[in-house]
């Protein structure tokens, strides 16, 4: 833009009017700075040197303990242990290289800690202390101390450290903890003070993570006398912080012991739940892992190993994993159709293999077809094409919001890591996320758990609680914390017709006892015990038609990554359910094969609250389970601390 | 084109242009540089590590970054001014983004050679934006109300930006900054009565807003403020460290406890001493004769931008210059007064001497823009 030089100079002349202005005013500012400098300084001097003088007092923050986890039993699932560690101030050491040498000579430092150690020197003013060596045991403890003279900046000191007794049995649960990293604290706004404790432990994953807020506690603090060079001359007074509050847990630590045995190497999940009020008894996740290495912090070789495992067991499958439910979802698809009035128990379908569903066949798992099936023998012998006719009759918005009801594509409220919700689709939903409109073909894939159908075994068993009691029972892991009882999830009536709900069961009861259920291999004898289940078989790959015409290729003869989930769900006792439960065994071919018997083997575990009779079990299955109950107990890990197990 | 590229011939050309760079403005920065060094070395207890070190290096990058800066005439810099703008609101809206989705209340960008913060480069863009703004608008629109909007907009997006980071000090040195501009541009004094009206309003608003559920401030700034005005409230938190910082400052005395003497600021009394609170120190061990002499310096740097400012005819250079300046003397103005409980804490480091990359690279880079206008100036 072009000016006349006569407008420049106008404007010129109020930039520097206004530039000497506020260049005053910065001036008089400054001066009032220097002012204020000098009132400190120089006039109130005296005055200031004499607090200076007593100003020799430092606090020092103190940890609290952890709150501890226990079982519903008072078994000890995270302890504090002491553990005595030994830390150095460099200031005070002088030759550091010199003490190091002459330490390592007296105890073993791991070398990885001593670099560590180091390089935190480095960065550090050297009259902070710095750890060397952690959870150090009393003998080589009490060496250093005799030592100590010739020792300089060196010191023992006790704390506590997080144990987990039970390994890897509660690793998914209850997760683990660690020292507090950068991110940690970039990562919460206005930290407390007490996370900038060196080493502070806090919850990293699990439970331990998402009650921090009550397992931490509150932190205290010591006056110490400190010389000029900020040495500690003495302890002035302390007080004392208040710990993080106890918890116990729904959980059966033995139980959970068990199942997590049982389910071995395989990757699986298991969920006991007590249809009563909605105790979690035990929530599995297989393979695991011991939580006791993450605390320490674990060596890079170990965490290679655990996250390149294809059986992933970092993950909490019982939670965090969703899968297509497969048949199991049959139930919900069958109340959903008696609630709404839309068929009798007794009206039949022809099966003849598969049903023409808008130009497209959906075939029945049984290739030859199952004849003419009512809604008993359907649950019984898992009829697919008498779901796809009914879906199709019910439509999959009613099928969906009786699948919410039941506790599936809901999150439920768990205070643990990466609670998945799962889904239920809605011909709404697929618009909305998928840009598509929904199919009629969709309500027969959704109508036998596939497609998009995702639920966590977690909200399978919550779902099989709920069809057992026709209440909306809610999963609850906190049974007290600081010995104070928690809100149970019994949860109200539903208002379910009480009819359906018994046809159902009757079904489900068929399916384990009657001689052409699908779960028949796995049924209790107990008469006092009779089980009740649906078995479920859920595809993880698309069978084309070229292939079901040359014959689909057996499960055992697929790569793993691509056989089938299997799945069981079950409740017990018949009469009087107790308690329900969901498996899943990931890629582990059929669910009345590969889940069944591990449902049947919890059950009875959890009803007879420990190894039960072989009685329980059918005559043939006798000798294999002996063998099995034997071999478990024979693997039993080996637990920490067993003798100060119980609180 | 403006006045100034008319003369652009009779400007120094090529290397000769290092002579006509203004030298003492460099000396002044260098020897504020080095009293930051002396006090990193004497707070780490006599150690070049952990903070001297990459301290040195820093000032070396951001010397070399003003040099740059400076031989690109400065009519370069003014078409960059909008892209230099809308490119660090970019990243203001990145690290808001990415805080966001995973990694909290974080306010830098990794470089991987350091950590840069927009919102400390925010502070010479806008400044530049404004300058550019008020070379371009005609001198008979500066008062009109559209033309008066338009500013205050530029000023109040990164304003409220960096306030949700949260960062009160930053959003502070924004506003006083881009006001300062334009009061320098002409703008009538009867707007800046209405804000100043405004100001006082606002702030009865956040003591009356507090508790209710339209709060204007986080809880943790509220606390702040009551122990800015009552230090007792709170002796163990923030209240505290006004205290001690008195106390370190006070207790230095006419000439000090002597370098590497002081007890007060090495005795873990105080937060962030080698950041925030590195003021105390030097207090502490140079006495009120070591704590005038920096404010002398820093003086010095403000008179020297304002001369140069003044002697050249260049609206863009001048604007970009007395604003820089301002931006400058607010940064040491606020770290003064809130280490001498003047003003509440609010997190603004002392320039040139605190420890931190994104300052110190930023208010170089700025400089170097105000030696660029300095040798590019019309003749």
């Amino acid at each position: 833009m072009r000016r006349n030089p006569k407008e420049l100079e106008t404007t010129n002349r109020t930039l520097s009017r206004r530039a000497l202005l506020l260049g005053g005013i910065q001036l008089v500012f400054a001066g009032g700075l220097a002012m204020r400098m000098r009132h400190l300084q120089v006039d109130q001097a005296d005055q200031f040197r004499l607090l200076a003088e007593e100003n020799r007092i430092n606090i020092r923050l103190l940890a609290p303990a952890r709150g501890e986890i226990f079982d519903r039993n008072g078994i000890a699932i995270a302890r504090n242990f002491p553990s005595y560690r030994i830390i150095i101030v460099p200031e005070d050491a002088g030759d550091v290289d010199k003490v190091i040498n002459d330490l390592s000579r007296l105890i073993d430092i791991d070398p990885k800690d001593l670099e560590r150690a180091i390089a935190e020197m480095r960065r550090s003013p050297p009259f902070l202390p710095v750890t060397l060596a952690d959870q150090i045991d009393w003998e080589d403890i009490s060496k250093v101390a005799v030592n100590a003279p010739a020792l300089p900046g060196i010191t023992p000191e006790v704390g506590l450290a997080r144990i987990y007794p039970r390994r890897a049995d509660f690793a998914h649960v209850v997760g683990y903890v660690g020292p507090v990293s950068d991110y940690d604290l970039s990562q919460i706004e206005d930290p407390e003070p007490i996370l900038r404790i060196p080493r502070f432990q806090i919850g990293k994953v699990g439970f331990e993570a998402k009650r921090e807020d009550v397992l931490r506690g509150k932190a205290g603090a010591k006056r110490v006398e400190v010389n000029a060079t900020g040495r500690v001359m003495r302890e002035l007074d302390r007080r004392d912080g208040v710990s993080g509050a106890d918890m116990q847990l729904t959980v059966d630590a033995e139980l959970q012991g068990y199942v997590q045995a049982r389910l071995g190497n395989e990757s699986a999940s298991a969920v006991v739940i007590d249809c009563e009020n909605g105790d979690l008894r035990a929530i599995a996740s297989a393979p695991s892992f011991d939580p006791n290495l993450f605390v320490r912090g674990i060596s890079v070789a170990d965490y290679r190993e655990l996250t390149e495992n294809t059986y992933r067991p970092l993950a909490n499958k019982s939670v965090q994993g969703t899968y297509p439910p497969g048949s199991t979802f049959k139930m919900i698809v069958a109340l959903a159709a008696l609630e709404e009035g839309i068929i009798g128990p007794e009206e039949t379908v022809w099966c003849p293999g598969y049903l023409e569903v808008a130009g497209r066949r959906f075939h029945c798992w049984k290739r030859g077809g199952h004849g003419n099936v009512d809604l008993n023998n359907s649950l019984k012998r898992s009829c697919d094409v008498y779901y796809y006719d009914l879906a199709l009759k019910v439509g999959i918005d009613k099928i969906s919001a009786m699948a919410q009801r039941m506790g599936l594509g809901i999150r439920h409220d768990l205070p643990m890591s990466a609670v998945a919700s799962g889904l239920t689709p809605t011909k709404e939903w697929k618009n909305r996320n998928r840009g598509e409109d929904w199919l009629i073909g969709d309500t027969a894939n959704a109508s036998i758990g596939q497609g998009y159908m995702l639920a966590s075994p977690m909200q399978l068993a919550v779902m099989t609680a709920r069809l057992a009691t026709g209440r909306s029972v809610t999963p609850r892991l906190i049974k007290s914390i600081d010995g104070i009882e928690q809100p149970g999830g019994a949860g109200e009536s539903m208002g379910l017709n009480e009819n359906n709900l018994r046809t159902l069961r009757r079904g489900m009861y068929s399916v384990s006892n009657d001689r052409r259920g699908t779960g028949y291999g796995s049924r209790i004898i107990e008469e006092t015990m009779r089980m009740a289940g649906k078995s479920g078989t859920s595809q993880v790959r698309n069978i084309t038609a070229a292939e079901r015409a040359a014959g689909v290729v057996r499960n055992s003869d697929l790569p793993w990554e691509r056989r089938d989930h299997a799945l069981f769900v079950s409740f017990a006792p018949f009469d009087n359910p107790k308690f329900a439960i969901a498996v899943i065994v990931e890629h582990g071919g059929g669910g009345s094969t590969a889940a069944a018997p591990i449902v049947r083997d919890v059950m009875l575990q959890a009803l007879y609250g420990g190894t039960p009779p072989l009685d329980a079990y059918p005559k043939k299955d006798r000798n294999r389970i002996r063998a099995q109950q034997e071999r478990l107990e024979r693997e039993r890990p080996e637990r920490m601390h067993e003798a100060s197990d119980r609180a | 084109m403006s006045y100034l590229e008319y003369n652009a011939k009779t400007t120094p050309a090529g290397l000769r242009k290092v002579l006509f760079l203004n030298w003492p403005l460099i000396l002044l920065l260098v020897s504020v540089a080095c009293v930051g060094f002396l006090m990193l070395y004497s707070v780490a207890g006599g150690s070049a590590s952990p903070w001297v070190e990459p301290q040195v290096k820093r000032f070396g990058m951001g010397l070399f970054a003003m040099f740059f800066i400076a031989m690109v005439p400065i009519w370069f810099w003014r078409n960059m001014a909008v892209l230099a703008y809308m490119l660090s609101i970019a990243l203001l809206l990145a690290v808001e983004f990415f805080g966001s989705v995973g990694m909290g209340a974080q306010r830098w960008i990794d470089l991987g050679f350091m950590r840069l913060q927009p919102s400390e480069l925010t502070k010479i863009t806008l400044v530049m934006l404004l300058a550019a703004y008020y070379d371009w608008l005609p001198r008979e629109r500066t008062s009109r109300p559209m033309w008066v909007l338009l500013p205050v907009v530029l000023i109040l997006l990164p304003t409220f930006m960096v306030l949700r980071q949260p960062d009160l000090g930053t959003s502070i040195l924004l506003m006083a900054a881009g006001g300062g501009v334009m009061f320098l541009a002409g703008v009538h004094w009867a707007y800046f009565a209405a804000v100043i009206g405004a100001g006082v309003g606002l702030i009865t608003a956040v003591f009356q807003g507090r508790g209710t559920s339209w709060q204007l401030l986080k809880d943790y700034q509220y606390r702040r403020i009551d122990t800015f005005l009552d230090p007792s409230t709170d002796p163990l938190g923030a209240g505290y460290h006004i205290t001690q910082s008195k106390i370190a400052l006070g207790s230095g005395g006419w000439s000090g406890r002597g370098f590497m003497q002081g007890t007060q600021s090495r005795l873990n009394f105080l937060p962030e001493k080698h950041t925030d609170f590195i003021f105390t120190t030097l207090a502490e061990e140079f006495g009120f004769v070591g704590g005038v002499s920096l404010l002398g310096i820093y003086m010095l740097i403000v008179i020297f931008c304002i001369a140069a400012a003044l002697a050249t005819k260049d609206r863009f250079s001048s604007l970009v210059i007395m604003g820089i300046s301002l931006t400058f003397f607010l940064f040491f103005a606020v770290n003064m007064s809130m280490v001498m409980g003047l003003a509440p804490v609010v997190g603004v480091p002392l320039p040139l001497v605190s420890y931190g990359g994104s300052v110190m690279l930023v208010l170089l880079a700025a400089f170097g823009l105000v030696q660029s206008a300095h040798v590019h100036r019309p003749r």
